[in-house]
């Protein structure tokens, strides 16, 4: 196996507050091959967004390092990081707000392509935006509209232009669908993967939407305040899923089904507090199978099958 | 998606040569709209000319300056639209030369005003933490001495003169301007299309200026044109108190302030210096509400 496209290494990202440091990514270790997509799921304030932000550097990560392409990204000058961000882009959850509402379309997706000089000119430009509407499926005649035009599907469109504009190998998708109709989701989502096979995107795909996960997925890492819990196949997770907050989870997806019901996991007790959390297993408090041991000490990664990582006690033995 | 895959229409091709408008021209266009604030602006147009072309009007040292005692104190009549003052000068001529004055004081210092403070507020809403700490508590000390006391004690310590005067207004203004600027930054920073620039390498000068300060038009139109007026009566206040601008030199303030004494019999002679600071201050407002409402894109 070749080199990973993204390596991450203990990352950790975490907040002051007044009450102490909040740790919002807490030693996330995590591979991304080249081409394929991760799906992130996680409930809110989990990190997830956090960790996609801290790791194409929106966000000033606490320690750990990145390496994209093998080169640290976390290390990186001011200037090194400028290059860098073609290679690595985002795309926004809210496509009301990602979008300056002072900018019609056409400026928005052209300011990358002129703060990089990657068009010679302003005519080439142009062309260039067009192109990038068309590959997106914006009709050309919105071209000097405002987004406050346009609706929510479209903004998002808008959105994804602009991050393929300097033809970025790497994308951050911060649930860029979650602001949109259902209808409208599955048209972005195709959308993402006829790119993906285009132009060999790789996608870490931060969500909170299962079926939307599944879908999209070829591996899933499974979040729990700031820790990563479950990482596996999307197929194998979904059909064994290991630990306790997984199973819960993906239980709470709805059935379309009268007859074919399944067992709700319902979860009790207490989110831990995400601020200076004590050294136990941190769904402990939430847990059906907790144990004492649960809250001695906490957890590792490890793997229980090939590629399938867990970090529960339940699985060590 | 295979919408490149069709054909192109020719709508499609065209669609280089639809240019839109240039913002200037939109923003002008949709500003027309605006029934209010189309007179605010012809009024003060008409006005700058008036200024701008003043000596051809009336001529400054026979119409503004000469005594005429024969023709002191007389109401408004064919010959004098605006009456007499007690010197016998003409109103009119006097008040038209005073728009020179009141006008640029006003312009000026609320510009250098705006630029001060506007820089200094967008640097400490943006970035915050220290910095911000700083440049607003040294406005707060400006802000705890009253405007005019504040404008009292540079014009003294200085010397009054035009510039002086236009000095001492324009520090007064910069702590009000820096903390509207900042706040309005401060609610728009934090805005995902902030983030969103940063993520396609706009840098910070260029995020602050294209990104958050046209986001934040809305209150520093509003807070200027408010501006413009307190400080034209902040002019006439500080020539009351013969601070400001020196007889015989007309100004609208100091115009009022001596109309003051014939109130009772010459009510004209405070009545319209007064009322020509009225309508400029009204059409200004006028102007700027209607602006703030053209600059968006949203209320098109």
């Amino acid at each position: 196996m070749s080199e990973p496209l993204l390596r991450v290494e203990h990352l950790k990202k975490y907040f002051k507050s007044a009450r102490g440091m909040v740790h919002a990514v807490d030693d996330v270790s995590f591979t991304l091959e080249a081409g394929k997509t991760l799906g992130v799921v996680g409930e809110s304030g989990c990190g997830k967004s956090t960790l996609g932000r801290t790791i194409i550097r929106l966000q000033e990560p606490t320690s750990g390092s990145v390496f994209f392409d093998g080169k640290d990204v976390s290390k990186l000058n001011r200037q090194g990081l400028w290059e860098q961000r073609r290679q690595m882009q985002m795309i926004f959850q809210d496509p009301f707000s990602s979008l300056n509402p002072r900018m019609t379309i056409s400026q928005a997706i052209e300011e990358p392509l002129a703060l990089y000089k990657i068009c010679p000119d302003r005519t080439s430009r142009q062309k260039r935006v067009a192109e990038l509407m068309d590959t997106v499926g914006l009709a050309r005649r919105l071209y000097n509209t405002y987004p406050h035009e346009l609706d929510g599907g479209r903004r998002q469109r808008i959105g994804i232009a602009r991050a393929l504009a300097l033809n970025p190998r790497f994308i951050v998708c911060d649930e860029p669908v979650s602001a949109l109709d259902v209808s409208i989701q599955a048209q972005i989502l195709n959308l993402m993967q006829d790119l993906q096979k285009e132009f060999h995107l790789t996608y870490m795909f931060i969500t909170h939407d299962l079926s939307v996960v599944y879908h999209i997925s070829d591996e899933i890492m499974v979040m729990y305040l700031g820790q990563v819990i479950e990482k596996a196949p999307a197929e194998k997770l979904f059909a064994n899923p290991v630990h306790p907050y997984t199973q819960a989870l993906l239980s709470a997806i709805p059935v379309p089904s009268l007859h074919d019901r399944r067992e709700r996991v319902l979860m009790t007790g207490e989110l831990t507090s995400p601020i200076d959390p004590p050294a136990e297993c941190r769904f402990s408090n939430r847990c059906r199978f907790a144990t004492d041991h649960c809250r001695e000490a906490e957890p590792q990664l490890l793997e229980v099958e090939p590629g399938h990582f867990v970090s529960c006690f339940l699985c060590e033995r | 998606m295979n919408s490149s895959a069709r054909p192109a229409t020719s709508e499609e091709l065209d669609f280089l040569s639809v240019q839109k408008n240039s913002q200037f021209r939109e923003t002008f266009l949709r500003l027309c709209q605006n029934k209010a604030a189309v007179a605010g602006m012809i009024f003060l147009v008409f006005l700058i000319l008036l200024a701008v072309f003043a000596d051809l009007l009336f001529d400054y040292q026979t119409t503004c300056v000469d005594l005429n005692i024969a023709e002191r104190l007389q109401w408004p009549s064919a010959e004098h639209w605006f009456g007499t003052d007690q010197f016998g000068r003409d109103l009119l001529a006097r008040v038209v030369h005073g728009s020179r004055v009141s006008l640029s004081i006003g312009f000026i210092a609320v510009a250098f005003g705006l630029v001060v403070g506007g820089i200094l507020g967008a640097i400490a809403g943006f970035f915050g933490g220290a910095v911000d700490n700083v440049i607003m508590r040294l406005c707060d000390v400006f802000l705890a001495v009253p405007m005019m006391l504040m404008a009292i004690v540079i014009v003294a310590a200085l010397g009054a003169s035009m510039v002086n005067l236009v000095i001492a207004l324009a520090i007064s203004c910069v702590p009000t301007f820096a903390r509207i600027v900042r706040s309005a930054v401060l609610s728009v920073r934090d805005m995902e299309y902030v983030e969103a620039a940063r993520a396609i390498g706009v840098k910070t000068g260029r995020t602050i200026f294209r990104y958050i300060l046209p986001n934040c038009m809305g209150p520093i139109i509003v807070q200027t044109t408010l501006r413009i007026a307190a400080t034209i009566s902040n002019t006439a206040a500080l020539s009351f108190l013969g601070l400001g601008v020196k007889e015989p030199q007309p100004e609208w303030g100091a115009l009022l302030s001596s109309g003051r004494d014939f109130i009772r019999d010459s009510g004209y002679l405070a009545t319209i210096p007064g009322v020509c600071i009225m309508l400029t201050i009204l059409a200004l407002n006028l102007l700027g509400d209607g602006l703030r409402d053209a600059l968006d894109p949203r209320l098109k």
